[in-house]
């Protein structure tokens, strides 16, 4: 069913589905960019429609309340572990369609892969989504190339901002009530998306031993900082240490908790007496790049980057992941000419 | 609290039974546990407060297991101040771990080194007890004779099977063999190097000059299974540091056929 409301009707309707459930969505973050007077989009926890950032794209991913930066699993106390509490209530994420893509790879990760991940299915199962249609491509996106810039199903109701009115089409039947209730007026919606981005990535097939030795990533070791920032906005990245501490005012009591790790950050694969793997940036880049557009597939069947492009937009060091895809796609095509 | 027994993250407390002192450095901790363990998987370890680290299954008993830990890091250097009747928390096993009676039947050469021959405790025993221990050839390496592990079950294997034991290198006086595992491969005599079968654990430069020798030697790539160190945080397929290409060693590993880890690209 497709809705139009104005602003203070969405907000309206959004402290109605409010009551019972918490609303996560991109908020713009006055001057808390990393410059002087630079704005941050991020996830944040909001009430009303003006909160919710719908024209930007978002630097930071959702992902944050699936798998948080810093998570405690659980607390020790003298003799006893307790594993820890969460907020049961329903959560309605606001997502772009890449995003909503990206949920896909997180359940994979999470949800399969042998083993279910309880802290994650506890918050995952209490989690529904809102799409944000795109009425145009963003900077550095490139959805289409991963076939993630529609989002058939999955989500509660989409919402599209266009000249200050506010476009829903709504699959939910409980939620369309609330939405009738508030209306302008009642029409067919469907939600914005995109046909073409600036940029264009071409997925390589299999690719062979050969490129994984490729001197293409050389220039990598040099570029990169391995600051770990294309890993900490990326939806799909997943990898986390565990770590626990305990508290200075009571060495006795103390948690586990789990934080987020980057394969690009020194220490990541540190085993004990020394040993490490990947020294390079380059072959710390060509781990993470391969990962995204062909181990993940060889182990899931499908892709793991969503192509949002974030990765791109946050490196400080204007290192081009999109370039890099497309130029492992030059090294295997050529891989016949050059061996 | 929740069911905390459907949540694979929550550690199960073990008693230490018994402390096994190898070196300054290397301990085997004999610790409670019942249930389904084969050699060649791992628990993950911890230390409340601390930390958790995985550690290879060394030994295993009706209602126990040994692990045998190095004081390398910040949990091992607790899990060392805990003495006998004290208890540690585990998780696991995890991992697939060797299926000794794949090794059972015909020639089979075992090369290990340091603690590269935990992993490997369990499937050198199995083949100490079969019906033609001669045809079962094991290669131990330490770094130096201060270093040995195991040194009872090395002299029961040097009886029961063809044992070579060697060291880097030794203070001088040192009678017992010095030298690479590698400077023993050739020594080793294979009748049917088509069908026999190898199993190399070690830190990865013994494990990659083990290999190249033992296929020169003649030895088929189907033949050759080794197991790999890496860091694990989970044990389950999430934290993602075990990952190698589509493989996570957690889950797929830490034993595989070397005609399948030779494509495994770190």
């Amino acid at each position: 069913m497709g809705y139009v409301l104005s602003r203070d009707s969405f907000t309206r309707v959004l402290k109605k589905i409010g009551q019972s459930r918490r609303i996560y969505a991109p908020v713009n973050k006055v001057g808390e960019g990393r410059f002087t007077d630079v704005d941050v989009v991020r996830y944040d926890f909001v009430t009303e429609a003006p909160e919710i950032e719908l024209d930007k794209k978002s630097d930071y991913a959702f992902k944050e309340i699936l798998t948080p930066l810093s998570q405690t699993l659980f607390f020790f106390t003298e003799d006893e572990v307790k594993e820890a509490d969460m907020d049961e209530r329903e959560v309605i994420i606001f997502l772009r369609s890449c995003d909503l893509h990206a949920v896909k790879r997180l359940d994979a990760i999470y949800l399969e892969n042998k083993f279910v991940d309880p802290f994650y299915k506890r918050i995952r199962d209490k989690v529904r989504f809102a799409l944000i249609g795109c009425g145009r491509s963003y900077e550095d996106c490139f959805c289409v190339s991963m076939g993630t810039n529609r989002a058939d199903g999955g989500y509660l109701f989409s919402v599209d901002m266009i000249g200050g009115k506010y476009y829903f089409d709504v699959k939910d039947d409980e939620l369309a009530a609330i939405f009738a209730s508030e209306a302008e007026s009642e029409q067919a919606v469907e939600a914005r998306y995109v046909t073409e981005n600036e940029v264009k990535v071409t997925i390589p097939g299999n690719v062979p031993v050969s490129v994984y030795k490729d001197p293409l990533w050389e220039e990598y070791t040099v570029r990169c900082i391995n600051c770990g920032r294309c890993n900490f906005v990326c939806p799909t990245c997943t990898c986390f240490t565990m770590q626990d501490i305990f508290y200075t005012d009571n060495g006795r009591v103390g948690e586990r908790r789990r934080v987020g790790a980057s394969c690009m950050v020194d220490g990541y694969t540190n085993v004990a007496g020394g040993g490490q793997y990947r020294r390079t940036n380059g072959e710390r880049m060509r781990f993470k790049v391969l990962h995204k557009i062909h181990d993940f597939r060889k182990r899931f069947g499908f892709d793991m980057c969503v192509g949002c492009g974030r990765c791109d937009m946050v490196c400080p060091e204007y290192i081009s992941y999109a370039n890099i895809i497309n130029k492992v796609n030059d090294a295997v095509e050529g891989g016949a000419v050059n061996g | 609290m929740g069911n905390m027994s459907s949540n694979p993250y929550v550690p199960f407390p073990s008693k230490i039974r018994e402390i096994i002192r190898h070196t300054e450095k290397e301990y085997t901790f004999r610790m409670s546990f019942t249930g389904d363990v084969k050699p060649g998987q791992f628990f993950e370890v911890s230390v409340p407060r601390y930390g958790e680290a995985p550690i290879s299954v060394s030994g295993i008993g009706e209602d126990f297991v040994d692990l045998t830990i190095r004081k390398v890091g910040r949990v091992t250097n607790e899990v060392f101040e805990k003495g006998e009747g004290r208890t540690l928390l585990l998780r696991g096993p995890y991992g697939n771990g060797f299926d000794t009676s794949l090794y059972e039947d015909g020639e089979v050469i075992v090369i290990a080194g340091g603690t590269g021959v935990s992993p490997v405790r369990g499937v050198i025993d199995a083949l100490a007890g079969t019906s033609a221990p001669k045809d079962k050839h094991v290669i131990v390496g330490f770094r130096s004779p201060s270093d040995m592990l195991f040194r009872d079950d090395l002299k029961r294997w040097d009886e029961a099977l063809d044992l070579i034991l060697t060291v880097d290198g030794a203070p001088e006086g040192y009678e017992g063999r010095i030298g690479l595992v590698t400077k023993y491969i050739p020594e080793v005599e294979i009748k049917d190097v088509a069908n026999a079968k190898a199993v190399v654990v070690g830190p990865p430069p013994m494990m990659r000059f083990s290999v190249k020798d033992l296929l020169a030697k003649g030895f088929r790539e189907e033949n050759i299974w080794i197991s790999q160190e890496r860091k694990m945080c989970c044990g389950l397929g999430k934290c993602g540091h075990c990952r190698i290409g589509e493989t996570y060693v957690c889950l797929d590993g830490p034993v595989f056929n070397y005609s399948e880890s030779k494509n495994m690209l770190d």
